[in-house]
């Protein structure tokens, strides 16, 4: 192999055709995005050099806090729930349902294979309050309360989001994390029993520490996934109402594609690569130590 | 060792960069293929147009001429028709122009700034002076050729649609409830506050479009400050954040909070709109004449003879008339410069001759150009329409005609709040003010 690494040519025949089309294909797009933050215009008008006054916008402007805000939120709140939940499942498969956990497993692991567009779109007609109440509100009306119109304001509109993006998203989370329980040895859980761990001692103990590697992956997938929302979001509830639920990736699309400023555009996408990276050092980082060992 | 080797590598070499270079001449040969139908550079090879997906209006008609009056032009010059959603048409044009590869006509965007914007570059053609120069400028109707100025500066877009805006409400409604067609804003709100009590939804509007609400707010403010309310706010001379402005959004957001746009406004679509005022659940719906083609359809419920026109009410006191019908050309079609060639010209002085009467007579729907025809029967309703529109004496714009994009979005996705009083009537004209930047 050393021989192979130690001549130029070879390395150059090996990795030459993958590193140009790594470059031509992502490479200089990012490059070029990243020169564009330097620019004000657009296709049809035309880019003129403007220096750093779309990262000064950026600091200034009161809907990428908003968004930022609404990014960082989101992503904190479905992380911890999607997590959560899948590890809740998990254990389920694990310590209840054992063998016969093959069918719940795929029922509750379907929803990941239906288009996101599909699940909004049934999430709105459960919610749905006019031209007819969805099953949601109906079931409200059962109990005497008044309907809700979720998507009329900026909470119950989050809350749905939160809601459906768990319920489409857990049955991945359970099956990562079942593969990381079933990894525990039965011997170590054994010798815990008979040292008379059962129940909550049992996970707090054993199971959780022993799965934390895998718990750790988990976490870095979710947030990463969920600071880069866009599409379940763009269909459920477009970024409304008004624009309290527009996560930074909308608001990046639609400066550059509807509004046609790439510059300021470009800059929003920079400030959330540069949030994706520091979170993702962030968690490494702490991650360092094998935390099997406490 | 490394001799054999390299050898060996640089017989394998040889055939991978022939390979490299032969792929690299395909890709080539694609992309010089891959310029379309406007490649040549002596105009379009094919009648592209670029629709709107929820305007088959423009579509339908140009494909009846192309089997009917415009045959002779579209055997010349073949009709091809492509659709994109009105979401993203905009970034599509957009990207189009950026690549010099503008279909032969298209809709001209969703907000008349982009239209200036391919103007200014000198990608479109003068609708004006090609007509003088076809010989068919009369075919234009001039009330729609004065409105498409006062949008974009100059004629640069044909009037496939002429629309005006009021208030259509139920007769039979209005009758039962002894409301007479209201023409100042007290009688509307006190019809309003009748049919509410009587077990009534006074209006149908869609807050997930947003448009049909600021369109009130835009009309409030031409009946209360003038003809010239949003040219001075585009102009610089007066923001939306001044009193007598946010009075407009508080008198729309009134409506909302008490509860006379029905449930869950922000929720109902253009289509449900249209539904619940034609199935006879709403007795005002202020809409465009566009939606005549669905009043005169058989799908309206409540019959066409049972739908009636009144202009946005005059305000006590205010500046403007109700005289002063809210018009517009739709989204009209623009003509690509570089496109254009004899059979392009041809095409569209058929076009400018038979549209009129085609629109008229297929759809019921009003257009910017004259009617050519005396044999189109026109519906009662339409021309109802017809004689309001020849007995006004001005026309104004709406809302958001003079924003740009960012505006027009923030505008339109707040209106909901507005009237469902998740925002004050400050708050969103201080939104969309901060958008406008000026």
């Amino acid at each position: 192999m050393n021989n192979v690494f130690g001549n130029k040519r070879a390395v150059l025949v090996f990795v030459g055709p993958a590193l140009l089309i790594y470059t031509v294909i992502m490479l200089v797009p990012v490059l070029w995005s990243l020169g564009y933050t330097l620019f004000t215009g657009s296709v049809i008008t035309g880019f003129e050099f403007s220096g750093f006054d779309n990262f000064a916008k950026l600091f200034s402007d009161p809907k990428v806090g908003e968004a930022l805000l609404f990014t960082l939120k989101y992503a904190v709140i479905l992380t911890v729930g999607q997590v959560l939940v899948g590890y809740a499942l998990s254990l389920l498969y694990v310590f209840w349902l054992r063998k016969a956990s093959s069918l719940v497993r795929t029922l509750v692991f379907f929803p990941i294979v239906l288009p996101t567009v599909a699940v909004s779109l049934l999430f709105q007609k459960m919610f749905e309050v006019a031209p007819q109440n969805g099953i949601v509100n109906e079931f409200i009306n059962f109990f005497g309360l008044p309907s809700v119109d979720w998507f009329g304001s900026p909470d119950t509109a989050f809350l749905v989001l939160v809601i459906m993006d768990i319920w489409r998203s857990m049955g991945f989370y359970a099956v990562l994390l079942y593969a990381g329980l079933l990894d525990i040895p039965e011997e170590v859980m054994e010798s815990a029993r008979l040292d008379g761990a059962g129940g909550w001692t049992l996970i707090r103990r054993i199971v959780i520490p022993m799965s934390l590697p895998v718990l750790l992956s988990s976490i870095i997938f979710s947030i990463n996934g969920t600071l880069k929302v866009f599409d379940s979001v763009l269909a459920l509830t477009n970024g409304g109402p008004g624009s309290s639920t527009t996560p930074l990736t909308l608001l990046m699309f639609r400066t550059a594609f509807s509004y046609g400023d790439y510059g300021y555009g470009s800059t929003i996408a920079l400030l959330l690569t540069v949030i994706c990276l520091l979170v993702t050092v962030f968690i490494f980082r702490s991650s360092r130590r094998d935390l099997t060992k406490g | 060792m490394t001799t054999a080797r390299t050898a060996r590598l640089r017989r394998s070499l040889v055939p991978m960069v022939a390979l490299a270079g032969a792929g690299a001449l395909v890709l080539t040969g694609c992309s010089a293929g891959g310029g379309g139908s406007e490649g040549s550079g002596d105009g379009a090879s094919e009648f592209t147009y670029l629709s709107l997906t929820e305007n088959t209006a423009v579509a339908d008609i140009l494909t009846s001429l192309s089997t009917g009056a415009c045959k002779a032009e579209n055997d010349a010059l073949p009709l091809k028709i492509t659709n994109q959603p009105q979401a993203s048409f905009d970034q599509q044009l957009q990207l189009l122009a950026g690549q010099d590869a503008l279909p032969t006509i298209f809709a001209a965007g969703n907000t008349p700034q982009l239209a200036k914007d391919l103007n200014d570059n000198g990608q479109l053609l003068d609708i004006q002076s090609t007509f003088d120069d076809l010989g068919v400028s009369d075919d234009l109707l001039p009330a729609a050729t004065s409105t498409i100025e006062s949008l974009y500066g100059s004629v640069i877009a044909l009037p496939t649609e002429f629309n005006v805006e009021g208030l259509w409400y139920n007769k039979q409604i209005l009758e039962q409830n002894g409301i007479t067609p209201p023409t100042t804003w007290d009688e509307l709100t006190d019809a309003a506050a009748t049919l509410k009590s009587a077990g009534v939804q006074p209006f149908s509007a869609s807050g997930e479009q947003g448009w049909p609400l600021t369109r009130l707010v835009g009309n409030y403010l031409f009946r209360t400050i003038g003809p010239d309310a949003l040219q001075k706010v585009a102009d610089g001379d007066a923001k939306l954040t001044d009193p007598e402005y946010v009075e407009a959004a508080a008198a729309v957001a009134e409506l909302g909070s008490e509860g006379y746009f029905g449930e869950g406004v922000g929720s109902i679509d253009y289509d449900t709109s249209l539904n619940t005022f034609t199935t006879g659940k709403a007795a005002f719906l202020y809409m465009g004449s566009w939606a005549l083609s669905a009043f005169n359809a058989d799908t309206n419920e409540i019959g066409a003879e049972n739908i009636g026109f009144v202009a946005f009410p005059d305000v006590a006191g205010g500046e403007g008339s109700n005289a002063q019908l809210a018009a517009n050309v739709g989204v009209p079609i623009a003509v690509s410069k570089k496109a254009y060639n004899d059979k392009v010209g041809a095409w569209l002085s058929c076009i400018a001759d038979n549209y009129g009467a085609a629109s008229l007579g297929d759809q019921g729907v009003l257009s910017g150009f004259t009617v050519n025809d005396d044999a189109v029967e026109v519906p009662p309703l339409t021309a109802e329409l017809q004689t309001t529109i020849d007995q006004s004496s001005d026309s104004v714009l709406w809302f958001e005609a003079l924003f740009d994009a960012q505006a027009t979005t923030t505008s339109q996705t707040n209106a909901a709040q507005l009237v469902t009083g998740a925002i004050t009537p400050e708050q969103f004209m201080e939104l969309v003010q901060a958008d406008l930047g000026n």
